[in-house]
């Protein structure tokens, strides 16, 4: 461990792999050059530009250092601004290895660490070699859970409990008639037959949605080759999620750390029974240079499954989680009637559920620690139909836990016994063995 | 829950009533000066000031609707005629708290304290406070706030 005290540096591959595309770009620019055996002046300054970015490639590893001292994570970095950045690793949410296609040709990787906080960020170390990264992933672990956890731990492999495996083919079914795909494919077939019968039409559509196309299609594909073989495991450090195709992303989830689960259910796949688990984290991910294609909204732990397979991954993140929810009164349908019979909420003492939307069925629990703030709103129609909403505010800005159209004597006393249930759930958290946390 | 409900100061509604007054005036002035005194550009004018006149009874609706209380554990904050909103946040919760005031509110010698959680959607901001007011908040929430800070 005494190792890492002192100050190291990344991987010496590291420019040419964040250059990612750029390197790929610049060996075909200069290889006609080369081949051609060419000496002139445009030549030479192509090479003279490809110099310069190389050096600044290699200055910027160069006065990039990190270290682990104690409790801390320090990363140096800048030339003429000098960055010196300090991650307290008590308060990691989540440690992600990232392996990007070219990263794997090169054999290295990205460690990740997101670090809590509306403005809190994540710290990187790209990139480090692919031997280094996985005795350092469980070290910064063992360090952010504090020596207790490491005592109870008996030394030597974690073992791992696998929840879940997907199948590639109910991966790719689920993307073909999830909303996006059902959108995409109908746009297809629409250009293959504008095609037939007047190909100048469908160049012009083409041209004309070229932007829209190509950002649909790489959206599915990144969704494809993040969740392919994406598999869970349940280990002493945490919820860990490995998957990718090009891509290989191993992400370590800390115990007590999910701010919210959602279940998303989508209109095509409610008539199969499938339906996709996600969780919140708090602090946000980045995206920089290659990185690029690991940014997502949330973490699936089930990007598709079959009810039962949901319930039991749901009975292992929340096992004290409502069972029972439910509607709004009838009169709701007049307020929200393609909402209305979807609409539903629970609670139990220390986990609220609540089930929106219209086409797609979403349902949202928060468990009560995590609870941010509270919100009654009652707009005009509601307060013409007596009803009005309970907001339940999470970390960030991407779960949303709504109590919507109840009766308003209902929804009062939800506010007010959310608030108390809420309070007491943080105050037993703060408490309670994992105090630690931040 | 037996709260104490405080309200803005008198000046924030002098303020709303007399940002409205200057736009309405201005609208008005444009719109006569700009159809050269016409017959319509007079009609269109006096429809404008009548419009501003019920805006200004609509700002002391939304005057009065403004409310915070401080409880043990949390404030409350509640503001909104046609979206009536409740806020709870907990003090634990906060993650900092930022006391703003425009050339305008200082002009009238009021500020706005609004209170930032983790979440992107709390929604608790409190205009028109005077400013010894603003502080003695900003100073009680800061120390509430350390005194229960709870973790993410």
């Amino acid at each position: 461990m005494s190792d890492y005290e002192q100050w190291r540096r990344l991987h010496p591959l590291t420019p040419v792999v964040r250059g990612g595309r750029a390197t790929i770009a610049l060996a075909i620019i200069l290889l006609p050059g080369i081949l051609a055996g060419a000496h002139s002046t445009r030549f030479v300054v192509e090479v003279g530009v490809v110099a310069v970015l190389i050096a600044l490639g290699y200055v910027r590893w160069l006065v990039t250092r990190w270290r682990i001292d104690e409790d801390d994570l320090r990363i140096e970095t800048g030339l003429l601004r000098r960055r010196s950045l300090r991650f307290p690793l008590s308060q990691v949410q989540a440690v992600d290895v990232v392996r990007p296609g070219l990263a794997r040709l090169m054999k290295v990787a990205e460690l990740r660490l997101r670090v809590g906080g509306s403005t809190g960020g994540s710290a990187r170390l790209a990139y480090v070699g692919e031997r280094e990264v996985e005795p350092l992933r469980a070290m910064l672990l063992e360090l952010a859970s504090g020596p207790r956890a490491a005592e109870s731990r008996p030394g030597g492999d974690v073992e791992e409990h696998v929840l879940t495996a997907v199948p590639t083919g109910r991966l790719i079914g689920s993307i073909l008639i999830s909303d996006v795909g059902i959108v995409a494919e109908a746009a297809v077939a629409a250009l293959i037959a504008v095609a037939i019968v007047s190909p100048s039409a469908a160049a012009a559509a083409l041209s004309a949605g070229g932007f829209v196309f190509i950002s649909t299609f790489i959206g599915i594909w990144r969704r494809f080759n993040q969740e392919y073989r994406l598999t869970v495991a349940d280990t002493a450090d945490g919820l860990v999620l490995r998957g990718g195709l090009v891509a290989l992303t191993t992400e370590t989830i800390r115990p007590g750390r999910v701010q919210a689960v959602r279940m998303v259910e989508p209109f095509f796949w409610r008539m199969l029974g499938w339906c996709r688990v996600e969780v919140d984290i708090a602090g946000r991910q980045r995206s920089e240079g290659e990185g690029q294609a690991q940014r997502k909204p949330l973490h699936a732990v089930l990007p598709v499954g079959t009810r039962d397979v949901a319930e039991d991954m749901l009975d292992h993140l929340l096992p004290d989680r409502p069972r029972r929810q439910e509607p709004p009164p009838r009169r709701a349908v007049w307020k929200s009637p393609l909402r209305y019979h979807i609409l539903a909420w629970g609670r139990t003492d220390t986990c609220v559920a609540t089930t929106s939307g219209r086409l797609r069925r979403v349902t949202s629990w928060v468990p009560l620690a995590k609870v941010q703030s509270l919100r009654r709103v009652q707009g005009p129609v509601q307060r013409r139909l007596g009803l009005a909403s309970v907001y339940v505010d999470t970390v960030g800005r991407r779960v949303h836990a709504a109590i919507r159209d109840r009766d308003v004597g209902e929804a009062d006393s939800a506010l007010a016994d959310l608030t108390e249930l809420a309070r007491s759930a943080r105050r037993d958290q703060f408490a309670g063995p994992r105090g630690r946390s931040r | 829950m037996a709260e104490e409900w405080r309200h803005p100061s008198a000046r924030l509604l002098t303020l709303r009533r007399l940002e409205v007054a200057i736009v309405t005036v201005a609208a008005a002035i444009a719109i006569v000066a700009g159809t050269s005194a016409s017959t319509l550009g007079v009609v269109g004018g006096a429809v404008v000031l009548v419009c501003g006149a019920a805006l200004t009874w609509f700002q002391q609706r939304r005057f009065h609707a403004w409310g915070y209380a401080e409880r043990e554990d949390d404030l409350l904050v509640r503001r909104g005629v046609m979206f009536a909103r409740l806020s709870v946040v907990p003090y634990g919760r906060m993650q900092f708290v930022d006391v703003t005031a425009g050339p305008l509110e200082r002009a009238f010698g009021i500020a706005t304290v609004r209170l930032h959680t983790a979440a992107a959607a709390t929604d608790a901001r409190i205009p028109g406070l005077e400013r010894t007011e603003a502080t003695r908040l900003r100073d009680l929430l800061a120390q509430r706030g350390e005194a229960q800070a709870a973790g993410i």
